[in-house]
């Protein structure tokens, strides 16, 4: 082992600066030494070396919203079963939710997912924080204590924090620290005991609705607030138009806010609940398809930053209920990327665009040094084949809970390797070889 | 005798004492100056004086305090004032009152000196205006605490020589504190530089159009500084979510040796009182020699005796 490794004859892809060429990666000690058409066979030494075949190889992809059971529901999901996951679908960064039990409100358990993580997960972990005491909504946690332990943003669980001063002292309070606030928006009161989106489908099925407006209105109350404070704000996810419009509108007023949105509500939309499916009950809800258009129109306009996989494991026994009794949430980890590709292959949205909301949007949101190619930047990369069809099986996919909606979907293109700081954590041929 | 016999220059056109808002600068020197006698005299065998033989001064405290009602009783008595403390927490403010008849009822009594505090912003000026005699603010809501202000800057002046071009940190629940406004504008007035630093959740809005440099970090807040002035940190902060915790205010905003190095070497360090030890300043370093805190509460009785004094000269009938 010489600790240099070479990735040559690849298709370099760096969505944050549209680096698109044909070349080569010198990896030095877990590092980005070299890139470009220079690095090739016969210039990088005593380097291990990799024929890339020509396929795409672009950063490892950040999802800034993963859910595990780890504290507290471990038969769910572990740190070590959700990286595995997370490699496999060429996701090199997981940010995880606090909302674990007991919830990540306290620097020794900041302390806790960061030493689990290093002895058992394969790709880069990092906690949020909760926003507020045990999620309550009622007092501040300690956001700058919590930022030294190495909570990467605050958040609160599924919840949008619903009492207006806290939110604001929040918000101008993690601003001292830089600390990014990463909020759900949702009015609880308009969504109690709604299970599905409010439409003429759920009027149908007869399941209780929850109205897009529950979504703008915090979203606007937010955006308003950041106005007041400056504060770092983040919209976890939107899942419809008039979401989208808000954000359009602060962005052009100048105001500091960015969002996400969830690979299934780029993807999928209510109607794909049939019968009361429901591995398609989530939080937000699906919504109709003009509001999952909007969410394409706004991903390829780059109003929308990230592409989150809303990863969130729930076991068979909370799933397989009555629609309005099951659990919310769907596993997206091992997902994310194809799912994400038939954007591209549909030709909704560009390759750049696409990769620059799973890696170098989110990688400046959080401050990480990741997300590009780019000499000195840490070796997460993957090696994508744009082509490739397969089927998903979800009995075989690596997280423990298998409560993924794109069951026995096609994709086209997928991940054949993920390096993780240098180290090949995920090789698709020997995978398949098991 | 007066003390202001001593300073031939000595004048205060003003009937009250709301707030700094309204001195010159030339006032507050001319106060600071016989505050300096008042210390002297203070320190004697026999610190007693006849200025306001015959006169009636009343305390009128809305709202709990130890060091400025003590120290202004302590003031009017050295005086020769007949000193009468009224708390209303236990008194007719309960049976429901209003501020106003209250004031027209102790008018009634004719004082000379009303010494008020009161927990609502702009109520002692109000009151004011309700009475014949002269009214020192001593403290309302988060407004204005002058004497405090005054006393603190006996005692910068006393360390320091003077203020021009001085840079006193004002770190702490700045949002909340009487203290901190009254001694922004004294600060100001007399040509030092002066800074405020706390999270942005205890500071006002459009705190920096003050004449204050904004500080949200203590590390920054406190380099150079000649003065640093803590403040109380009420516990209901808290509560109300404008902090998080005690453990965390301290490790960022609490005074300890490491942050007051960024400070000058010489630079004094102030609080108000009374001191949550382990909250906003370290224990030991409350009591370090560097510490000017227990100075400034034989200051606080020095500068209320200047006050009365100065008040005395203007109130009908004065020799």
């Amino acid at each position: 082992m010489t600790g240099r490794t070479a990735l040559l004859n690849a298709r370099l892809l760096d969505p944050a600066t549209g680096l698109d060429q044909r070349g080569g990666v010198l990896i030095e000690n877990g590092v980005i030494a070299d890139l470009g058409p220079q690095t090739k066979a016969g210039s990088v030494g005593d380097a291990d070396t990799i024929d890339c075949g020509g396929h795409v190889l672009a950063p490892g992809l950040i999802d800034m919203m993963v859910s595990t059971g780890e504290p507290g529901h471990e038969h769910r999901e572990t740190l070590a079963t959700a990286s595995q996951a997370a490699a496999a679908g060429g996701v090199t960064t997981i940010v995880c939710t606090p909302n674990t039990d007991p919830v990540i409100d306290d620097v020794a358990l900041v302390d806790f997912v960061l030493r689990r993580a290093r002895d058992t997960a394969i790709v880069n972990v990092h906690p949020m924080a909760a926003m507020t005491k045990g999620l309550l909504g009622e007092e501040m946690a300690e956001i700058g204590l919590l930022s030294e332990a190495g909570a990467i943003a605050f958040n609160n669980g599924q919840t949008s924090l619903i009492n207006t001063k806290v939110m604001r002292n929040v918000l101008a309070y993690a601003k001292d620290f830089g600390a990014l606030i990463v909020h759900h928006v949702e009015d609880p009161f308009l969504s109690r005991d709604a299970v599905m989106n409010q439409s003429e489908v759920s009027t149908r099925l007869g399941l209780r609705g929850n109205p897009a407006a529950a979504e703008a209105i915090i979203l606007d109350r937010d955006i308003r607030l950041v106005e007041l404070t400056n504060g770092r704000y983040h919209a976890a996810q939107i899942s419809c138009r008039a979401s989208l419009d808000l954000i359009r509108a602060a962005k052009a007023r100048g105001v500091p806010v960015s969002c996400g949105v969830s690979i299934n509500h780029l993807s999928l939309n209510e109607n794909d609940i049939g019968s009361y499916r429901t591995f398609f009950k989530m939080r937000p809800p699906l919504r109709s398809e003009d509001d999952r258009r909007a969410m394409v129109e706004g991903l390829a306009s780059g109003d929308i930053d990230v592409i989150i996989s809303a990863h969130d494991p729930q076991d068979a026994d909370v799933k397989r209920r009555p629609f309005a009794d099951a659990a919310d949430g769907a596993i997206g980890l091992e997902t994310l990327l194809g799912a994400s590709l038939r954007l591209y292959h549909n030709k909704d949205v560009d390759l750049a665009t696409l990769l620059r909301a799973l890696t170098s949007n989110p990688a400046r949101l959080l401050g990480l040094p990741s997300g590009r190619l780019a000499k000195g930047a840490p070796a997460d990369l993957i090696l994508i084949d744009l082509d490739t069809p397969w089927t998903v099986e979800a009995d075989q996919l690596r997280s423990k809970s298998k409560n993924t909606p794109f069951d026995e979907a096609k994709f086209q293109g997928r991940a054949l390797q993920t390096f993780v700081a240098g180290r090949l954590v995920y090789h698709y041929a020997d995978a398949r070889k098991l | 005798m007066s003390l202001a016999a001593t300073t031939s220059t000595f004048s205060f056109p003003h009937r009250h004492l709301l707030g700094i808002e309204g001195l010159s600068a030339s006032d507050i020197h001319a106060l600071l100056d016989l505050s300096e006698e008042a210390a002297k005299q203070s320190r004697q065998v026999v610190k007693k004086r006849d200025t306001l033989r015959g006169r009636t001064l009343i305390n009128l405290f809305f709202e709990a305090s130890t060091r400025t009602q003590s120290s202004f009783e302590l003031a009017g008595k050295r005086l020769g004032a007949d000193v009468m403390n009224m708390s209303m927490g236990t008194s007719s403010m309960q049976k429901g009152e209003t501020l106003i008849d209250t004031a027209v009822t102790l008018n009634a009594m004719r004082p000379d000196i009303l010494i008020v505090r009161h927990h609502a912003a702009g109520a002692v000026e109000l009151l004011s205006q309700k009475v014949d005699c002269s009214v020192v603010n001593a403290g309302d809501g988060s407004h204005e605490h002058p004497t405090q202000a005054l006393l603190d800057a006996l005692t910068i002046r006393r360390h320091k020589g003077g203020f021009e071009g001085l840079i006193v940190a004002i770190c702490g629940d700045v949002l909340h504190s009487r203290v901190a406004r009254s001694n922004i504008i004294l600060l100001n007035k007399l040509g030092a530089r002066v800074r405020v630093v706390a999270p942005s959740t205890l500071l006002g809005s459009g705190m920096a159009r003050l004449g204050v440099e904004v500080y949200t970090s203590m590390h920054e807040g406190l380099k150079d500084a000649d003065v640093v002035m803590m403040l109380r940190l009420q516990r209901e902060r808290m509560t109300s979510s404008l902090i998080p915790s005690q453990r965390e205010y301290f490790h960022f905003f609490g005074l300890d040796f490491d942050k007051l190095a960024r400070a000058k070497p010489d630079a004094m360090v102030m609080h108000p009182g009374p001191m949550n030890r382990g909250v906003e300043i370290d224990s030991r370093l409350a009591d370090d020699a560097r510490s000017a805190i227990r100075e400034q509460v034989e200051m606080g009785v020095a500068v209320r005796i200047a006050v009365l004094e100065a008040l005395a000269r203007q109130l009908p009938n004065a020799a």
